[in-house]
């Protein structure tokens, strides 16, 4: 099954036809099992329906390091729920031929630890997931991992910080698969009033180094972000806090519509000088 | 015997007595007699030389074996690898030593005297059984903890670096209270987060921070306890890093944390060996300190850890008992994963999510263990044992009333496992406790445990 298709290429392939239409990627990013499993489909569903171009799917981890309070009582919630590994990677594959877009699962080194590193990506590339975010995954590692998940189809996609010096951003984006996810802040995920102006030179730099997808992420909580890092020259902006609040400030039984609205909303700002 | 990479000091046998605190010149001249008088009866070990040596402790990865290692958001990885340099330079910068001892002496009280408990001796003793037992007082330091050893050492290097904004985790709320005093010291901003439970159970603490001019922040996620604390303070550092120092109060987290804790807290097991040498004339046979993160058995620990003579047994706190659900007894029921940054022994459940630890002791009450003990349990150079809530109640009780020392919740641990080692030891056997805290911060607690009102 896996032989008929490359998914190597899915994520790659995504960003090349976005560009294509003269646009940035819209990933939204959301916690698989929050508020419940079911629901979590019927929004992944909406979701893409209302133009998403990737999503960034969330297992829930009991310390997440990385996130602030808005992801934090999401992944308390979808645990609450009873959330598990093996529950999101089986609603996944209940999925496949549903959902076309591809899936990237975002979550922590414990996650893959406590599975093993190479079952778990053979588990998600069998879910039809076609990447990996792991926020407090070593760069050493990374790099260890890396082949493995490619093995097995899946892009690892590594982070770059502000604070990262320039010969590791290089080290950082030649190990990096899929697209290279630049994190916007000094700090935790998050919406933030603004993008501060150091993304700029940060997109730049990177594009130097690497011929992969820049994608920015933490701290983009709205439609003139988007702009904003879209005239930077990034190909792709991750939206999760503003939609994880919104989410769980949805009506129960709304969720999904509610991110529904507001990921068109997001939509409309990826268009290149919309 | 093997001479620390540019760590703080050396013991018998180091090219550079410059950077030797107190009573490092003693062991220098001492060094040869030392080694005539070793015990001879080798304690059995496992582990290999090349395992035991600082080298490898941690390797330039930061790694302990498997265990330890980085695993952080990116954004910390620049200000890791300038702490470690920070460090490497500072030890060996006479500057910076020669101030650390200066306040380890005269604003911590160091050095804190290896003290002959001879009614617990007694209390222990059988024809032919029974060690000398002796206390190692680090509860008689400034602000009664071992923990203040590492803030001043982290507080002097936070200065170098020109870092004037310090945070710290803490769950009794000794680090808290150590990291407020030293913050007091030198004019810095400090801010501590704390469990809200924790704040509960040691109220006392948190007044003292706050009186100090610290900020106390009530962490509420998760299990409100120092593991929550402590991924709270690492966010704070995530997003204030470059002004920000971070005091990590055990040795826990992701290199250089481990290895720096542990090195400025190794002044406990270098004066500890000089003291037996003076005391008694050898080496010690049995070392035992009680272990959360670890950092008062790792202090204590460390400059013994190639000497394979010495017993080295770390107690852990089994709450209501390790076949309960309720215990903290991480190295000897958990399983290999990554808590703060660090790959160690946990307590996890199938799918890797850190579960709640529990133990009436603040201090101890923590899913996870430093890095370096995972190690030593590994290679079987260190013992694990854990004691219940109720034998550390029972022990803090024993000892306040035989030796007039009422040892904090976290140390009784420690005392507890006397019970079950002694029988086992001959009268000739000489054994260190370190008395790694005092008792005060817990009166609370264990007057509710024993049924009195205060």
């Amino acid at each position: 099954m896996k032989a008929e298709f490359d998914p190597r290429a899915t994520i790659q392939v995504s960003f090349n036809k976005i560009r294509q239409e003269g646009r940035i990627a819209l990933m939204p990013f959301v916690m698989a099992g929050d508020p419940d499993i079911e629901t979590t489909v019927q929004i992944l569903l909406r979701l893409e329906e209302a133009g998403a171009d990737l999503i960034e799917l969330g297992i829930p981890h009991s310390d997440p390091l990385a996130d602030g309070p808005v992801i934090q009582a999401s992944a308390s919630r979808a645990l609450k729920s009873g959330t598990t590994i093996s529950g999101v990677l089986n609603m996944l594959s209940s999925l496949k031929g549903k959902l076309s877009i591809p899936i990237i699962l975002f979550t922590y080194s414990n996650i893959l630890l406590s599975r093993g590193i190479e079952a778990f990506c053979q588990d998600a590339s069998e879910a039809g997931v076609s990447g990996l975010v792991v926020p407090d995954l070593p760069l050493e590692e990374a790099e260890r991992l890396s082949p493995l998940a490619l093995k097995e189809g899946l892009d690892l996609i590594l982070l770059v910080a502000p604070t990262t010096p320039k010969e590791r951003m290089k080290r950082i984006s030649d190990s990096s698969s899929g697209f290279t996810y630049l994190v916007s802040v000094t700090g935790v995920t998050g919406e933030r009033a603004i993008v501060e102006d150091r993304v700029e030179s940060l997109v730049e730099e990177l594009s130097k180094f690497s011929s992969l997808p820049i994608a920015v992420g933490f701290g983009i909580s709205g439609p003139d972000q988007i702009r904003q890092v879209s005239s930077w020259g990034a190909d792709g902006a991750i939206v999760g806090s503003a939609l994880v609040k919104r989410i769980a400030q949805a009506k129960p039984g709304f969720e999904a519509e509610e991110a529904a609205y507001f990921c068109k909303e997001l939509r409309e700002a990826t268009t290149k000088n919309s | 015997m093997g001479v620390s990479k540019g760590k703080p000091i050396s013991l018998a046998g180091s090219p550079n007595s410059r950077q030797l605190p107190l009573g490092i010149d003693l062991i220098l001249r001492l060094g040869k007699t030392c080694e005539l008088l070793t015990v001879n009866r080798n304690f059995s070990t496992d582990a290999k030389e090349t395992e035991l040596s600082v080298d490898v402790r941690p390797s330039s990865q930061g790694r302990f074996g498997k265990y330890g290692g980085q695993y952080v958001p990116e954004t910390l990885m620049p200000a890791l690898a300038e702490l470690e340099n920070a460090a490497a330079k500072a030890w060996k910068d006479t500057t910076f030593t020669n101030e650390l001892n200066h306040l380890l002496h005269s604003y911590v009280g160091r050095a804190t005297p290896l003290y002959e408990a001879e009614r617990l001796t007694a209390h222990y003793s059988r024809a032919n059984k029974g060690p000398r037992i002796w206390l190692k007082r680090e509860d008689l330091n400034h602000t009664g903890a071992h923990k203040i050893n590492n803030a001043l050492g982290q507080a002097l290097l936070a200065l170098r670096m020109g870092k004037k904004r310090i945070i710290a985790e803490t769950g009794a709320g000794q680090h808290g209270v150590a990291t407020a005093t030293v913050c007091a010291r030198f004019g810095l901003d400090c801010q501590i987060y704390m469990g809200e439970e924790d704040m509960r159970r040691q109220a006392l603490n948190v007044f003292r921070m706050k009186l100090l001019g610290a900020k106390v922040h009530p962490v509420t996620s998760g299990t409100a306890t120092l593991k929550d604390a402590t991924s709270e303070a690492i966010r704070d550092w995530v997003t204030n890093v470059e002004t920000t120092h971070y005091i990590l109060g055990s040795v826990a987290g992701p290199h250089p944390y481990p290895m720096l804790v542990r090195d400025f807290h190794a002044v406990i097991g270098q004066e500890t060996r000089q003291q037996c040498q003076d005391a008694f004339g050898h080496l010690p046979n049995v070392l035992i300190a009680c272990v959360g993160g670890g950092s008062n058995a790792m202090g204590l620990f460390h400059p013994f850890v190639e000497e394979t003579s010495v017993r080295m047994i770390g107690v852990e706190a089994a709450g209501d008992g390790i076949l309960s659900e309720r215990h903290a007894a991480t190295i000897t029921k958990g399983r290999v994963g990554v808590l703060h940054g660090a790959m160690s022994l946990l307590l996890q459940d199938n799918d890797g999510q850190i579960q709640e630890a529990h133990s009436i002791s603040a201090g101890l009450d923590y899913p996870g263990v430093g890095p370096e003990h995972s190690y030593l349990k590994e290679i079987g150079r260190a013992e694990y044992v854990a004691v219940t809530d109720a034998e550390a109640l029972q022990a803090l009780q024993l000892v306040s009333q035989l030796e007039g020392i009422i040892p904090a919740l976290e140390t009784a641990h420690a005392f507890a496992w006397l019970e079950k080692l002694c029988p086992t030891l001959s009268s000739q056997e000489e054994i260190v406790i370190n008395c790694s805290g005092r008792g005060d911060k817990d009166v609370n607690t264990v007057a509710n445990q024993m049924g009195s009102e205060l």
